[in-house]
């Protein structure tokens, strides 16, 4: 079956579990990996991975987009360079799907979100992990009942915090609460992240509030969290509900654990995981709809 | 020990770490009145915020009585001599709050992150420092890792421009040798120039020792509270460490006399429980865990009728860190169920 082929940029950690992601898939193709450091561990395993590498950044990309007929990329660096890279591929029409926090294209948060996107952007957004986390329970409240305030806090391991999250921790915490607002559909949202150095490192932990505006209609939003959940065990297994909901008043409060399959990043980086799988999960949908528009003259 | 005539600069915690003690409700009136007093005792330095610092308004860690806008803009015209501060705590709150926070007029800015993660404060403290702060970078859950690597972490925010660095005792879990380890180190690694500071809880008992340890060592802002109005069984007592610090012929700057009564007149009457050492206040120092968590616990072993002693022992063997008060229910909840399990 024919694959839709795909560039990541960044050869961190992110980059790297992606590209374990993108292999299993059945119609994606990672192609090229690009970094900057010509010694880094990421791009020495990915040339391994058979994978076509280059440290000369986003410009040692775009001379081979149309050759190697690169539909899609991952830009898996950070916010401050984003901009950048996305227009530079955007221009060779190919899609950009957005792992930092730099939030120039519309959010998506695949069960919530990723069937309404409009097929022809050009960039969307992962949020964060916290967002990826917790909005689709903001979501799973929200359609319920009206939510007045939705607030998350995830906690994460120290060890699964790269340097560009700790360099710009306000990103994280202004783009989630934006999300949980535009995605989760609360009125009002707030985000707060937490990092614990213990070892062994935690699983990523996260509680989810929502004050509705009228009294809870418990066991409706109930049944909408853990068919939500199961939504979100198909493509992260190790997503659980450890406690809740619990009902207090308006409030509705939500307690998760979030393991990561393990790919690459170790197990307790659930955090990590996640983002790297909806982004997987967002570009295979992306990826049947051009296999779909282009089947017709393709049959041969 | 030899105090005398050492400068000792001293920082009221009541209005804001004592936000903790009154699930953040104090009052405007009361914010005004105790502040006009501490002003007027010669107190140089008053914090004043949510007990999370900038942005702690929350369901998790509850919502104010008022936003740190209406209680900065009540306090800080009423002052004459003394300054104002605000806490911040990366993570909860952010550059946009330390804005807000500048504008209405403090002088200092205290950045906050757990011992190990001083790397997120790069941004807070750089900012501050910019807008021409006095900028503190705060460490806490000091007793968590070891003074060396203690001492790595006041240098990252010493670099990110910090002109004082605090070893902060969350837990109130520390022993004076404990203090005077990291304050040490601190004095003969920081740049001559940059201050130290140390802010304890009282949950052994050992805030006005470890407070003097701190200053013995090289500190010279020290942390407390009238009345010892803060998390936990409190910080260290104002008044009692103005009246030691007296004895031992320090600088202080402090009027005695008006501090001990705004401590009796002002702020015990309108504490909603004593602030001590009980078996709860114990344990958190015991077992080293955040000092606002108590009334979290208290409240959860109502609703889930687990020992709030229990919790707070498990959540130390968890190696939770401040701001982690979302896992006190669901910690209470896991245990709870295990108990009924274990019943059935």
């Amino acid at each position: 079956m024919k694959k839709i082929k795909c560039a990541l940029i960044g050869s961190g950690n992110i980059g790297t579990d992606l590209l374990y992601k993108l292999q299993r898939s059945d119609i994606l193709e990672p192609v090229w990996m690009v970094g900057i450091d010509p010694d880094s561990e990421g791009l020495a395993r990915a040339r391994e991975l058979g994978i076509k590498t280059t440290a000369d950044g986003i410009d040692g990309l775009i001379p081979h987009i149309e050759a190697d007929e690169i539909k899609i990329a991952f830009d898996a660096t950070s916010a401050y360079v984003h901009a950048e890279n996305s227009a530079k591929v955007n221009e060779k029409g190919v899609l950009m799907i957005d792992l930092t926090p730099a939030a120039i294209g519309p959010f998506c948060v695949p069960p919530v979100n990723l069937s309404q996107l409009n097929s022809d952007i050009k960039n969307v957004n992962m949020v964060t992990c916290g967002g990826q986390a917790t909005i689709p329970m903001v979501a799973a409240v929200s359609r319920v009942q009206p939510v007045e305030y939705g607030e998350i806090v995830a906690t994460v391991s120290s060890k699964s915090v790269g340097p560009g999250t700790r360099q710009n921790i306000d990103e994280f915490t202004r783009t989630t609460s934006g999300a949980v607002e535009e995605v989760g559909g609360a009125k009002k949202g707030k985000a707060i992240i937490i990092i614990n150095p213990a070892e062994p490192p935690l699983l990523m932990r996260d509680t989810i509030h929502c004050l509705t505006e009228t009294t809870p209609d418990q066991e409706a939003i109930t049944e909408s969290v853990l068919q939500m959940i199961s939504e979100v065990q198909k493509y992260v297994p190790g997503y659980k509900l450890k406690n809740g909901p619990v009902f207090d008043g308006r409030k509705v409060s939500i307690f998760l654990e979030v393991e990561g399959l393990g790919d690459y990043l170790p197990k307790y980086a659930g955090n990590l995981d996640i983002m790297t799988a909806s982004a997987a999960r967002t570009a295979e949908m992306f990826a049947q709809q051009m296999l779909d528009n282009t089947q017709p003259d393709s049959q041969n | 020990m030899d105090l005398k005539n050492k400068k000792v600069t001293l920082h009221d915690m009541s209005l804001r770490d004592g936000m903790h003690a009154k699930q953040h409700q104090i009052s405007l009136d009361e914010m005004v009145s105790i502040a006009t007093g501490l002003d007027q005792a010669g107190i140089p330095l008053i914090e004043v915020t949510h007990g999370d610092g900038l942005g702690g308004s929350s369901l998790n860690y509850g919502f104010p009585a008022h936003t740190d806008e209406e209680y900065l803009s009540a306090v800080i015209p009423k002052m004459t001599q003394a300054k104002v501060s605000a806490l911040l705590i990366p993570g909860i709150g952010t550059v946009d709050h330390l804005k807000m926070a500048y504008d209405h007029g403090v002088s200092t800015i205290r950045v906050a992150t757990h011992c190990t993660e001083a790397d997120v404060s790069q941004q807070h403290i750089s900012a501050a420092r910019k807008m021409g702060l006095d900028t503190v970078g705060f460490l806490m859950m000091g007793h968590m890792i070891s003074p060396e690597e203690l001492v790595a972490q006041a240098k990252l925010m010493e670099s990110y421009g910090a002109n004082c660095i605090y070893c902060t005792d969350s837990a109130g879990y520390m022993l004076p040798d404990d203090v005077k380890a990291r304050i040490g180190l601190f004095r003969s690694e920081l740049h001559k120039d940059t201050e130290i500071g140390f802010h304890g809880h009282h949950n052994l008992g050992m805030s006005i020792p470890n407070s003097l340890a701190a200053l013995e060592m090289g500190a010279s802002r020290i942390d407390g509270s009238v009345a010892g109005l803060g998390a936990g069984a409190g910080n260290t007592p104002l008044e009692v460490f103005t009246a030691v610090l007296d004895r031992m012929g320090a600088n202080h700057g402090i009027d005695l006399y008006k501090i001990m009564d705004v401590a009796e007149d002002l702020v015990t009457p309108m504490m909603d429980q004593p602030i001590r050492i009980d078996r709860n206040s114990l344990t958190l120092g015991y077992a080293g865990v955040y000092s606002s968590f108590l009334l979290f616990a208290e409240r959860a072993e109502k609703k889930y009728g687990v020992p709030a002693r229990d919790i707070l022992l498990e959540l130390g063997r968890l190696k939770t860190v401040g701001g982690q008060e979302d896992m006190i229910d669901d910690t209470a909840m896991t245990m709870a169920k295990a108990l009924k399990a274990g019943k059935a």
